[in-house]
């Protein structure tokens, strides 16, 4: 894993401070070239991993990836599914299980179809991922990731099974390692122990304000420098509530840390973070 | 251990059952449904026990304390047995269909002296508490008039095939959406003495409503509009957002930051990074984990301050009512007077206008 990876949630109108930065930006974004772009200047920064949510608008990009190779030559992608809005808005309109018939794969409606007619659901939960990874054909996406919302609502539910459903699966089918979305860092750390997945990649909120870090700051760090799993830092600015060098100061200063994601819209800013982070790491 | 049952496993009901289910003081002793596959799928992986039927889940799961996160209509009958056992009661937003329920609810849970709580999550978000602390320090001086908006991408298509697309079982924008802006608009401003100019409209449901307009007034003097609109795909999820004017200043709030401008201050801001406390447990933002354990404290400790009682919910239900029965009477305007006089096209147009609905009435 590369020390800074680049995340998406500035192209897709997520912004955790303001909704009307988060319209700003959904403008500014509003074509995929625009976002491209972005991508390309983190590019020549040296960032060469882009952490994806499967919104559907990332299939453009993909597109875009595959018709450029020799441009895009060791570009890395590390999908997150599901994007979650998707499933929660089916939900509010078709019901729990005409979410799932919306979703499961078309090509494989015989197939989803009886996963679902016989309660199934390790099986109807390798077709979503299936459905979900489609846009990522022929890249290179050798880390994929549960999104924080899935993984702490079955952690919640008890239901640690599906964690290593996932695993097997994303190893078995796709070649890649799973990875893990959290808010609740300590908590999934023994969860994913008792499913006996051995130093899993887990990425959650890391930053000095304990902005969203459900256990607090000391038992994060705790878990941080004892426990053995490879962990990257998001969120490390607070979405904005930290100013960059004292966020970065904080995450560089715990050494386990493996990678740091982040979301920028300018080279400028792109810049200043890899610059602010090889100094802090040097 | 407080043992809680949960009635309803849909959207609500699931994510209420994942906070719930980690809490140290907890344990969940039975979930129901009506629609066997979901159940069936949940307790064969999480091991919890199932019921097709609530009253055999308070039977024989003996629960003290019942999450009940049922389509609106089924509310009342469930919230009743349950209040009639002694049961703490934790049901989903609105209360209820009719204002008659919720009113015999409300006495029926201060006699059984129960913890009763209605799932209006906005009142655990910080920067609404916020909102609500600046207002009642009077920091923006006398009120005169305030916006409560909530819009979101619910309904962006003519075919719904759940419960929130039934008018009869409690759905359409006004019962599942305007309900938050309306119990935000109580919990800042009071409970309004009327309603007026209210529109209810349909933009892509056959049988519910898709938005809603009215404008709230206060005995007071102090006015109010709500605008609510859940086919709104601009916003990525539901974005409810509060704006107050007062002779010393404004204020504007949404989940994400508060605002207040002070004259002869100007503006100041607080973000949700500093006005969110951390919660024990996170699922998918911190006023959904905030207003169940703060149910669950209630209940264990006997605070007696019982935020999102039924009697403040209710108020919503009241606000709710007065829209629809002022929306039932069809546009009305006080201009109708000069339209009236004209006789000529504006009339005529305005009619073609609001065709299918009532002929222009004057104002009373």
């Amino acid at each position: 894993m590369d020390r800074l990876l680049f995340g998406d949630n500035q192209f897709f109108g997520v912004n955790h401070m303001s909704e009307e930065k988060a319209r700003a930006q959904a403008m500014r974004f509003r074509e995929t070239g625009a976002v491209i772009e972005v991508l390309d200047a983190a590019l020549d920064e040296g960032i060469r991993t882009f952490m994806c949510t499967t919104h559907d608008r990332i299939g453009e990009i993909c597109g875009h990836l595959r018709a450029n190779p020799a441009r895009y030559k060791g570009y890395v992608l590390y999908p997150c599914m599901p994007y979650a809005h998707k499933y929660n808005n089916a939900v509010a309109e078709l019901g729990m299980l005409g979410a799932l018939n919306r979703f499961v794969p078309a090509g494989g409606i015989l197939q989803g179809g009886m996963a679902l007619m016989t309660k199934d659901i390790e099986r109807v939960m390798r077709l979503l991922i299936d459905a979900e990874m489609k846009m990522f054909e022929g890249l290179h996406a050798p880390v994929i990731f549960l999104q924080n919302v899935v993984v702490d609502f079955l952690m919640g539910l008890r239901f640690r099974e599906a964690f290593r459903v996932f695993a097997a699966h994303v190893k078995e089918r796709y070649g890649a390692e799973p990875g893990f979305i959290t808010m609740n860092l300590p908590r999934l750390l023994d969860s994913l122990d008792e499913v006996g997945l051995e130093n899993p990649i887990v990425c959650a909120n890391i930053n000095k304000i304990a902005f969203r870090m459900c256990g607090g700051r000391e038992e994060y760090e705790r878990a941080i420098a004892t426990r053995r799993f490879r962990p990257i830092a998001m969120s490390v600015f607070a979405s904005g509530a930290l100013p960059a060098r004292e966020a970065l100061e904080y995450v560089c200063g715990q050494k386990a840390i493996r990678s740091i994601v982040f979301g920028a819209s300018s080279r400028a800013h792109i810049r200043q973070t890899r610059q602010l982070v090889q100094e802090l790491d040097a | 251990m407080l043992k809680i049952g949960i009635v309803g496993v849909g959207k609500m009901g699931l994510s209420h059952l994942s906070i719930v289910n980690t809490h140290p003081d907890v344990r969940v002793v039975g979930l129901c449904d009506a629609a066997g596959y979901v159940l069936d799928v949940l307790s064969k992986h999480t091991g919890l026990a199932a019921f097709g039927d609530y009253r055999a889940l308070v039977e024989r799961a003996k629960p003290e304390a019942l999450i009940v996160a049922t389509p609106t209509r089924t509310h009342a009958e469930i919230v009743r047995y349950a209040l009639e056992r002694g049961l703490h009661v934790f049901v989903e937003k609105p209360f209820c269909l009719s204002v008659e329920e919720g009113r015999s609810l409300v006495a029926l849970a201060a006699r059984a002296k129960v913890v009763n709580q209605v799932g209006y999550h906005c009142r655990f978000v910080g920067a609404f508490q916020e909102a609500k602390r600046l207002l009642r320090n009077g920091a923006i001086g006398e009120l005169h008039n305030y916006r409560v908006e909530a819009y979101g991408p619910v309904v962006l298509q003519p075919k719904g095939s759940t419960w929130r697309s039934s008018k009869s079982e409690g759905g359409g924008c006004l019962y599942d959406y305007a309900s938050h802006a309306a119990n935000l608009a109580t919990h800042l401003f009071g409970m309004p003495a009327g309603v007026g100019g209210s529109a209810v409209h349909s933009v892509f449901s056959k049988g519910v409503d898709d938005e809603v307009y009215a404008t709230l007034y206060h005995a007071n003097g102090l006015t109010g509009q709500l605008c609510i609109n859940w086919a709104d795909e601009t916003h990525r999820k539901m974005s409810l957002r509060v704006e107050a004017w007062g002779r010393n200043g404004k204020l504007n709030a949404d989940r994400q930051e508060c605002q207040v401008y002070v004259r002869g201050q100007g503006w100041n801001v607080r973000y949700t990074t500093e006005l969110t406390g951390p919660v024990r447990y996170y699922v998918r933002g911190e006023e959904f984990s905030a207003q169940m354990d703060y149910f669950i404290d209630c209940i264990e400790s006997r605070r007696p301050d019982n935020v999102n009682s039924f009697a403040a919910a209710l108020e919503a239900d009241l606000v709710l009512d007065m829209i629809e029965r002022d929306a039932a009477l069809g546009p009305r305007t006080t201009v109708a007077r000069e339209v009236e006089a004209s006789k000529g096209s504006i009339r005529e147009a305005l009619a073609r206008w609001i065709s299918g609905k009532p002929a222009l009435q004057r104002a009373p």
